[in-house]
């Protein structure tokens, strides 16, 4: 079953002829994925790789039955993007796009609780269903379809973590980057709901790092709901306060969102949180899926 | 993006907000019949740096006269200062801001801030100001008012009347102040929606002897990503304030921060750069920097890291940790050698290459004359580097 993506997602590419937009249509055609259409204003008509190029999201999704896109618009476009996949009626939307101002995404927050529409990212690495669809910038080829679900806040570790799990013969049921903006669309929670539901995930994978409180969230829910096992890593035990750690999310403030605080609040939860990020793999191999935790 | 004091007031001013009357000076523009001219008496005089805690770390002083407060900013002008806050480095003072000063009857905390659970902006007050507020939510939690608000919203004082009315019931002087307040914090939203501001703090409000509401110190942080609406701002940027190091970084599109350790990284991506800080720290090592070099690591970028890296004099061992995913192995092995015939590396590296044309890559690097040490995991890469360190 997997989440989010699967077989029957057809994807338009928003920003198709822009130099990530194009490139990573090639991979992800190149992967499986269903791509049945691109947005560039100006281009429709056009053909891009075998896809057709609407100049709207409306006619683009009128016209292919397309239920997700993925956006490679430039950061100071992105907002009206977002706001023109939303009213276009699609379900999901995956943000690539990094550096979108922090007051456009509280913006477009709003609408998209108004609307009922799930995005994920900005600044997020997509998601990925080995084997049916990519609907990222992953390298697809490190990912191996199987029973773990994978959530996290940031690109390359995760590849490392998935790697790590994929060369034990360990494989993933869905794959998701959420982001590592301080507004994001879809959290560690949201996540965790999914993957406790889709009946191919046996355990799951969070990776987090410093700032905000997206992992202690996570904790309180997986104390409630979560019966299938989890295991985490978070990011930045050496970080310095005040100082931000490339992700505009990564930076601790006052005394909160320390690397210490989460792996207490996860811990406390019984997650297995490994401390050493070598170490994410070996994890994995060692938990016993089928003992489901208890839920209060 | 930090801004001094004196430009974050001048902010306030154009926002309709009043501040205390005052000039800045610099060590050619310093003249005491300017300092007159502030004001007859009662003087403050105050380090300009990025950093608070500049009371207690001597960057504010409290003078009496104009001649007082002339010796005062020329004895700070030119040195640098050091608070709680700088992390150990000592930030240049090249403007003092002299203002005069009256009697604070009390002190309240008034900013607003990105809740981020929320996704919402929020009013952040307290009638204990003046100190930590930091210190304040977490010890006394009770004395901090909160209040989140709509960015499309109109900013009319009366919007913000739950705040007004609870701190008005906190501090009972407020009574007769309350339009004031609600003024007030109605203008500091409209800055923070207007001007993408992250951070908008005013700490302390002073509630002056003679009744009046009065921004006593002024900060605003921008929010990097909404600069490009807002190119006046750019010329607000002071990079002495700055490491030097990070702020070469940022030429060449590379995320540096530099720490006390003595291993140098070189890491794709923001939390597989964290993450190699950490392993170094769990086999005993220290980093000497975070740095990522991001996902299109062109040559060119390879090289201004290595440069950037070798700057700092601590640095004993570097640790290339590649993850390659879009960006291949092989072109990160080329710019690797490429960048290292330019510079003369006298530490020893540890590179370790994983993802996309691995096998390529290390192939390249194996057939080099460079001195390089390979790594075959994560793990065995720290361990490798921090030994080397040692």
């Amino acid at each position: 079953m997997a989440i989010l993506v699967d077989e029957n997602t057809k994807v338009i590419v928003q920003g198709i002829t822009g130099s990530h937009g194009s490139f990573h249509t090639k991979q992800m055609l190149e992967y499986g994925t269903k791509i049945v259409g691109g947005v560039t204003p100006g281009k429709g008509g056009t053909v891009f790789e075998g896809v057709p190029v609407f100049d709207t999201m409306k006619e683009a999704v009128a016209k292919t039955g397309a239920n997700t896109s993925i956006l490679y618009v430039p950061a100071k476009f992105a907002r009206e993007a977002i706001l023109e996949a939303i009213e276009s009626r699609i379900q999901l939307i995956v943000c690539i796009t990094e550096g979108i101002p922090t007051l456009d995404m509280v913006r477009v927050r709003k609408v998209l609780e108004e609307k009922g529409v799930r995005l994920i990212g900005p600044n997020c690495p997509g998601i990925i269903t080995p084997g049916a669809s990519k609907v990222g910038i992953m390298p697809g080829y490190i990912h191996k379809r199987g029973r773990v679900g994978v959530i996290s806040r940031s690109g390359t570790l995760t590849y490392e973590a998935v790697w790590q799990m994929t060369s034990r013969g360990l494989g993933q049921s869905t794959v998701v980057g959420i982001g590592g903006d301080p507004v994001l669309g879809t959290s560690f929670v949201d996540c965790l709901e999914l993957f406790e539901k889709d009946s191919e995930t046996e355990a799951v994978v969070m990776i987090g790092e410093i700032g905000g409180n997206a992992e202690e969230n996570a904790a309180e829910f997986i104390e409630k709901k979560v019966r299938k096992p989890v295991i985490a890593f978070i990011a930045g035990l050496t970080a310095p306060s005040g100082k931000r750690m490339g992700h505009a999310g990564a930076i601790i403030s006052g005394g909160s969102g320390t690397a210490p605080e989460k792996i207490k609040a996860l811990r406390r939860v019984g997650v297995t949180v490994v401390e050493s990020p070598a170490e994410i793999g070996e994890a994995v191999k060692k938990i016993s899926y089928k003992k489901l935790r208890k839920v209060t | 993006m930090n801004i001094h004091e004196y430009q974050a007031k001048a902010i306030f001013q154009k926002f309709g907000l009043r501040i205390p009357p005052g000039k800045v000076f610099d060590q050619n523009t310093l003249s005491l019949d300017q300092i007159r001219s502030i004001g007859p008496k009662r003087f403050a005089v105050k380090a300009q740096v990025h950093a608070g805690g500049r009371g207690k770390a001597g960057g504010i002083k409290i003078v009496e006269t104009a001649e007082e407060a002339f010796q005062a900013a020329k004895s700070m002008l030119g040195t640098t200062l050091v608070t709680y806050q700088t992390a150990g480095a000592a930030k240049p003072i090249d403007h003092v801001l002299i203002e005069t000063t009256s009697q604070i009857a009390h002190e309240l905390y008034l900013a607003i801030a990105l809740d981020r659970e929320a996704a919402l902006p929020c009013v952040i007050g307290s009638r204990a100001g003046g100190v930590d507020i930091e210190t304040v939510a977490r010890e006394t939690p009770e004395e901090v008012i909160k209040f989140h608000f709509d960015p499309d919203w109109e900013f009319t004082p009366k919007l913000f009347e739950p705040v007004v009315s609870k701190l008005k019931k906190a501090l009972k002087d407020l009574e007769e102040r309350a339009a004031d307040l609600a003024l007030i914090i109605s203008k500091l939203g409209k800055l923070f929606v207007a001007m993408d501001a992250s951070l908008v703090e005013v700490n302390p409000l002073g509630l002056m002897a003679d009744g009046s509401l009065l921004p006593i110190d002024a900060k605003i942080t921008f929010d990097d990503n909404g600069l490009f609406r807002h190119p006046e701002l750019l010329d607000l940027h002071d990079p002495r304030q700055e490491d030097p190091r990070e702020v070469e970084a940022k030429t060449y599109d590379l995320s540096y921060v530099g720490l006390d350790g003595n291993i140098g990284c070189m890491v794709n991506g923001a939390g597989l750069a964290m993450a190699t800080m950490d392993i170094i720290k769990l086999n005993g090592g220290e980093p000497a920097n975070f740095l990522d070099v991001g996902g299109g690591a062109s040559k060119e970028k390879v090289a201004a890291a290595f440069k950037i890296i070798l700057k700092d004099p601590r640095v004993k061992a570097i640790l290339v940790n590649i993850f390659g995913g879009i960006m291949r192995c092989d072109v990160i092995a080329e710019g690797i050698l490429a960048a290292l015939e330019e510079i003369d590396l006298q530490v020893p590296l540890v590179v370790r290459l994983e993802g996309t044309n691995v096998e390529e890559g290390k192939a390249i690097l194996a057939k080099s004359k460079v001195k390089l040490i390979a790594a075959d995991s994560f793990a065995d890469a720290a361990v490798k580097v921090v030994g080397l360190a040692s």
